[in-house]
């Protein structure tokens, strides 16, 4: 294409200036070790649409990215909420937002993504282990709203260390507290029951919680339990936003990505358009192949298998694993 | 049905949906962009959007403007909708999440690669068919041997539904979109054959009468995992055939049209096919908009264009007027220009209810367009082309071509 306007005599800018990036605009103290961070836009935009079990990527000013799982209100269009646990090994990550996040200070953001996405049922068993009350949290109000049959069984160490026990009082007998140091182990065959069909098992928290729901549900269809594995590592591969360079493989043409540019911007400035559309990693029209290079993948379509195939990526967010470079079929 | 609030914002009285702006509905959307942000329509008594921002910002806005109550003119609060909702046009999150979120995977571009090579061997078979008379020059109507011959042979195989009663899926299309607008003549023809339509749509939902391999089986396959109810099964597979037919057939059709009336843009695209037919059929779709209006209604009074929309009240979207807004397009955003970055138009709508099948449709238009460029030359109309008429769809009933063979 010819044409090589400027990217904001189209409009665009005005559309999404801040796709990928989030503004600090709350930190509250949610329980012992835990941090609560509001994001949002940072020009006041609707922030990308999520359901309950998404989550995003947060890549901190210390280049660290983790991911962690929405929790707010998705019908506030223009904020969300996570919450952080301090983990005891953590040197980025976690200990970064428990002792040099500021309000007011940026942070990049990627997805969400969903892979614990909540599925239609007349009656739900939520188990949250400690910090993965997180992704239950929107799911719970999910299912009121809907008004089906639900309970939640919530385990943590102590009851000071669990976080959002004044939000989830609201809900009276279908929610059960159980710390570790008052109640012991989580009686799991008992709060499960018999298998029924009309009802699905949501669980969320650390390995030997999980590991015991899988236990206990081994008599359930596998098609009725739900699980998210807390992941509690700093992923490596995760890139703040650095430029690096890209070779468009039909001209032979490099180009650098600046650092407060997309692909897409960059790309179109070097006189290639690639159509796209919603510019927020959501509708999948930039899809474009990369030949050489791993992305840093912030789009909220590809799930780990396409991820780990390596073969494509969305220009209008994702972008190269730092100190890498990519070659696209463009 | 009168409020007071509606007043704020200046009122046009022409009929939106009266056959001569259906036949052309350029000057009033000319019109209503001129009028202000927010446009009040007399003849409905409603509140209507014609500018990109404010259709944008609508579009995305789930929360404030809801689709379960009809995206049509009928408030299905109120009125009784013609045929069960759809899971996905008319329905709001949470219960849109899961239908969409299977569909979407289903008909994603990752998934659609199998689809790729076959549908480019199809295209080039239909276009060697269509040529096989001509060795030079060769007269056709595109409309019905290209734009609708295309998707009939790729996409009722792609969704697996039998080869009989294949001839219903345009007339259930048709009526399906004229019934989102008012109970005009067009709505009234259509109400003869609805029921049975609807009938016959129905019946190819079923599992037992889908092929093993296609769309509508992987939908199936959904809920057997559990990701959708039984019951919801049925209903996605409709809206395959409900919205995957005639929007493709008019977006090809508009392609055709807009790169037999530019010959430039047809030598432009001729260069670098495979480069440009993605960009010749977006663009197509934003100069055209085959699908040209559709409504929401508020969930909570709403500023918007510095008016407000009252609860509970529909605002009609015009998406071709949108598409056509020289605030976001430029003094040429009347002019069908390949050299132009179509994205981010909303002839595909945008935000949570953005067309699911668009990846599809693209596809369609790639093998296509790809498949005439290898054959053809250049290509001018041959007869004037003529309008059909529906409440939401801008499409040719008739489009007279003359094929210059390469």
């Amino acid at each position: 294409m010819s044409n090589v306007a400027p990217i904001h005599q189209r409009g665009h800018v005005a559309e999404q200036a801040s796709a990928g990036t989030a503004r600090v605009t709350e930190i509250r103290r949610e329980a012992d070790g835990v941090m609560g961070l509001v994001l949002t836009d940072p020009v006041g935009d609707r922030l990308p649409d999520w359901a309950p079990g998404a989550h995003i990527d947060l890549v901190l000013p210390d280049g660290t990215t983790r991911q962690y799982s929405l929790c707010g209100d998705r019908w506030d269009a223009h904020s969300y909420r996570v919450a952080v646990l301090r983990e005891p090994s953590s040197r980025g990550g976690s200990a970064f937002v428990h002792d040099s996040l500021r309000e007011g200070d940026l942070v990049g953001i990627g997805g969400p993504r969903n892979n614990f996405a909540l599925v239609p049922a007349a009656r739900y068993l939520f188990v949250a282990g400690g910090i993965g009350i997180t992704p239950l949290l929107p799911m719970i109000a999910q299912a009121e709203l809907l008004g089906a049959d639900w309970n939640l069984l919530y385990g943590g160490r102590t009851r000071t260390s669990m976080a959002f026990l004044d939000e989830l009082g609201r809900y009276g007998e279908r929610v059960r507290v159980e710390p570790q140091d008052e109640s012991g182990l989580l009686d799991l065959p008992a709060f499960l029951g018999e298998p029924r069909e009309d009802t699905r098992i949501y669980a969320c928290g650390p390995a030997p919680l999980l590991d015991a729901l899988a236990t206990a549900a081994a008599c359930w269809p596998s098609s009725s339990v739900r699980t998210e594995r807390f992941v509690a590592r700093d992923r490596s591969d995760g890139g703040s936003d650095t430029s690096f360079e890209l070779t468009l493989a039909r001209s032979g043409r490099t180009i650098v990505v600046g650092r407060s540019e997309t692909v897409l911007e960059a790309v179109a400035a070097a006189g290639v358009d690639v159509l796209s559309s919603c510019r927020q990693g959501t509708c999948g029209t930039c899809e474009t192949t990369v030949l050489v290079g791993r992305p840093d993948h912030r789009d909220s379509i590809l799930d780990d298998d396409d991820r780990q195939a390596g073969d494509c990526m969305f220009p209008c967010v994702s972008r190269a694993v730092p100190g890498d470079r990519l070659v696209l079929d463009l | 049905m009168s409020a007071p609030t509606l007043g704020y914002a200046p009122t046009i009285d022409v009929d939106p949906f009266c056959d001569e702006v259906l036949a052309d509905p350029i000057p009033l959307q000319r019109q209503l962009r001129a009028a202000g942000p927010v446009v009040h329509l007399g003849s409905y008594d409603i509140l209507a959007f014609a500018r990109y921002e404010q259709v944008r910002a609508a579009l995305v806005d789930w929360q404030g403007f809801q689709s379960a109550a009809g995206v049509g003119l009928a408030n299905f609060r109120t009125e009784q909708p013609w045929r069960p909702p759809s899971l996905l046009l008319e329905a709001d999150p949470p219960h849109h999440d899961a239908p969409r979120r299977v569909l979407q995977k289903i008909l994603s571009p990752r998934a659609l690669r199998t689809l790729r090579d076959d549908w480019f061997a199809d295209a080039e078979a239909l276009v060697e068919k269509v040529l096989a008379d001509g060795t030079h020059i060769v007269e056709i109507d595109a409309v019905t041997e290209l734009a609708e011959a295309f998707p009939l042979r790729v996409f009722p195989d792609a969704v697996g539904i039998p080869q009989q009663g294949r001839e219903n899926l345009l007339p259930y299309g048709d009526h399906l979109f004229n019934s989102f607008g008012p109970r005009n003549h067009l709505v009234e023809a259509g109400e003869s054959r609805a029921g049975e339509l609807q009938e016959w749509t129905s019946a190819q939902c079923r599992r037992d009468v889908l092929a093993p391999d296609g769309f509508g089986a992987e939908i199936w396959a959904a809920a057997d995992r559990g990701d959708i109810l039984f019951d919801q099964a049925p209903l996605i597979v409709r809206s395959l055939l409900s919205a995957g037919v005639d929007t493709t057939v008019h977006g090809l059709s508009a392609v055709l049209h807009a790169l037999a009336t530019h010959p430039e843009q047809w030598s432009r695209f001729r260069e670098a096919p495979a480069a440009a037919a993605r960009v010749a059929f977006d663009e197509a779709v934003r100069w055209e908009s085959p699908v040209q209006v559709f409504f929401r209604t508020a969930t909570r009074d709403i500023e918007i264009g510095g008016r407000t929309v009252p609860e509970g009240h529909k605002i009609l979207m015009f998406l071709g007027a949108a598409n056509r807004d020289d605030r976001r397009w430029g003094a040429d955003a009347d002019r069908f220009d390949l050299g132009r970055d179509p994205s981010g138009h909303v002839g595909f709508g945008m935000g949570i209810h953005q067309c699911v099948g668009q990846h599809v449709a693209r596809l369609e238009a790639e093998a296509l367009l790809t498949a005439l460029a290898r054959r053809v030359e250049h290509l001018e109309p041959a007869a004037p082309p003529r309008r059909h008429l529906n409440n939401t769809l801008r499409s040719w009933d008739s489009l007279p071509l003359r094929l210059h063979l390469a």
